[in-house]
């Protein structure tokens, strides 16, 4: 039987995987749960997941979380933006030229373990205390893996495919936009998702560090008053922000690069 | 220097063409002083043992290895780089994983900006050619090797090149989908008269679908000798059965066994050879 004569198959197992992730995380709940009401776990450290669930209210009457919610979602996605656009072209000029590559390629590594956010005060200096500040803060933490991936991802296209461009008497630019970036996608988006995990948890964190703006200065003020269980049902929208952004660019990638 | 008869006629010509790499060995010569021409609606093939220069060749007839001694003329124009009269076939896989069949087959089409319906439907003649009616739609990442060996093979001929130059095409597949696709490539290359080179190693499939077979010698590559193939057109596999058939394998095997032989020798050479370096 070929592939074109083979039925699309649909049975109950397509939801096994998520029912049983679903119930394995409700299982961990109720055990953290029992864990705490017992007593092996302090309370005052960890709260219990009813309380972290029951304080979801009060975060949507007495903290604006949609607001926060929506505000933190705009930076990271203002800063994943800016990271797409000018990560991807630093990537291409880099891959280009060879002697651009083998001179900055370990500076752009480097930069992508250094501590980028202790930096904040410089950005406040240049930006003052708003947006503006935070996304950069994202978008800087977030530019090294999408550089070092786009050069990773163009250089890693198969000769084979280089060389049917060449055969076709491809232009340099016809070549890029109908082999090269295509090829390179895959490994380009790979570049996305680990720059957009780490723009989230810089606009996070820096949003903790200067007190200002959505989720992370929410989960400042809550553990500021020691309000664990609203701290960490904060924590779960930070969280969901993240899924969402990671959703977002699944579907892009599937329109960019339509591959069964 | 190729007969001037064949010269004459020929469409396509590779006249003393002389390929020099150099290795940590020093220099060696891949390609030394090979001359053929192929006439219109030929089918030669180059065959040779591993090593013999038969993809260096292939390189330099499609215009994507500079710097060799010799010319290669296409209708007594001579080239210096890829060609628009010659449409080439890859060895590895070369669809585009990111375009559907017909998107892959267009793509030539696409290049000199034909109108999106009429280039679907060119494509879709290429595509029922190789046979693949019904996977228009699919993506390469969903079909078999040997099919996508001929979306690769309708992309090329949907640039209707004068000359089709394929190299090893169907190396990477099964024996019996190899000369089921040598069907395929005989039926069609009958169909388009079309001029077609084929490199292979496989001595069933170059005699299979050949009217000449240019055997080629180990390192450095050198025309051995040139085989004219006169089984009856057209032709399909079950040619393979005949007693004619069998004749002209083992004429071809006799003059490649001292090749490979010599092949064989070399690499255990060198291995041992990489071994002492290594101590």
């Amino acid at each position: 039987m070929t592939t074109a004569d083979t039925p699309a198959v649909t049975s109950g197992r397509d939801y096994a995987a998520p029912l049983v992730g679903l119930g394995t995380f409700v299982a961990f709940l109720l055990v953290i749960e029992a864990v705490i009401r017992i007593g092996w776990l302090n309370r005052f450290i960890v709260p219990p997941p009813s309380e972290i669930i029951a304080s979801f209210g009060n975060l949507f009457t007495e903290e604006h979380i949609v607001y926060r919610f929506f505000f933190t979602a705009g930076e990271c996605f203002i800063a994943g933006v800016l990271v797409t656009i000018c990560g991807i072209a630093i990537g291409v000029v880099m891959q280009r030229y060879s002697l651009l590559q083998r001179a900055c390629e370990t500076w752009v590594a480097a930069f992508a373990s250094a501590p980028l956010v202790l930096t904040y005060p410089l950005f406040m200096v240049i930006f003052g205390r708003n947006a503006w500040t935070i996304i950069m803060m994202g978008f800087l933490s977030a530019l090294p893996p999408v550089i070092l991936k786009t050069i990773e991802g163009i250089s890693g296209t198969r000769k084979v495919l280089v060389n049917v461009g060449r055969s076709f008497k491809l232009t340099p630019t016809q070549q890029f936009w109908k082999i090269l970036f295509p090829a390179a996608l895959p490994t380009i988006f790979v570049g996305i998702r680990l720059g957009l995990i780490f723009a989230l948890i810089n606009v996070v964190g820096t949003e903790f560090l200067i007190n200002f703006g959505g989720l992370g200065q929410l989960i400042n003020d809550l553990a500021e008053r020691y309000d664990l269980a609203g701290t960490y049902a904060a924590i779960c929208f930070v969280i969901l922000v993240s899924v969402l952004f990671f959703m977002g660019l699944e579907k892009a990638e599937r329109w960019l690069r339509p591959v069964a | 220097m190729p007969p001037d008869a064949v010269r004459n006629d020929a469409i396509l010509v590779a006249d003393d063409i002389v390929v020099r790499f150099q290795t940590p060995e020093g220099p060696i010569t891949a390609v030394d002083n090979v001359s053929f021409g192929v006439k219109p609606g030929e089918f030669l093939s180059v065959i040779g043992p591993s090593g013999c220069g038969k993809s260096t060749l292939f390189n330099v007839i499609g215009g994507l290895l500079n710097g060799y001694d010799g010319i290669v003329s296409v209708a007594g124009e001579t080239i210096s780089g890829p060609h628009k009269s010659i449409g080439m076939v890859f060895q590895e896989e070369s669809t585009f994983p990111w375009r559907t069949v017909t998107d892959n087959v267009a793509f030539p089409l696409e290049l000199i900006g034909m109108p999106k319906a009429k280039r679907v439907e060119r494509a879709r003649n290429f595509i029922s050619l190789v046979g693949l009616d019904g996977f228009e739609n699919r993506y390469p990442g969903e079909l078999s090797g040997g099919m996508r060996q001929r979306v690769s093979l309708a992309r090329t001929l949907a640039s209707e090149p004068k000359i089709l130059l394929m190299d090893e095409p169907f190396a990477a597949l099964d024996e019996q989908t190899r000369l089921l696709l040598g069907d395929k490539v005989l039926q069609i290359q009958q169909e388009l008269k079309q001029t077609t080179l084929l490199i292979t190693h496989n001595i069933t499939e170059a005699v299979q679908m050949s009217d000449r077979i240019l055997v080629m010698t180990y390192r450095p590559g050198k025309v051995k000798r040139i085989v004219e193939i006169n089984l009856p057109r057209p032709r399909t596999s079950e040619i393979v059965g005949s007693e004619a058939f069998g004749r002209y394998v083992a004429q071809i095997w006799n003059d490649l066994r001292e090749e490979a032989n010599r092949g064989m020798r070399d690499e255990e050479k060198n291995v041992l050879r990489q071994e002492e370096q290594a101590l």
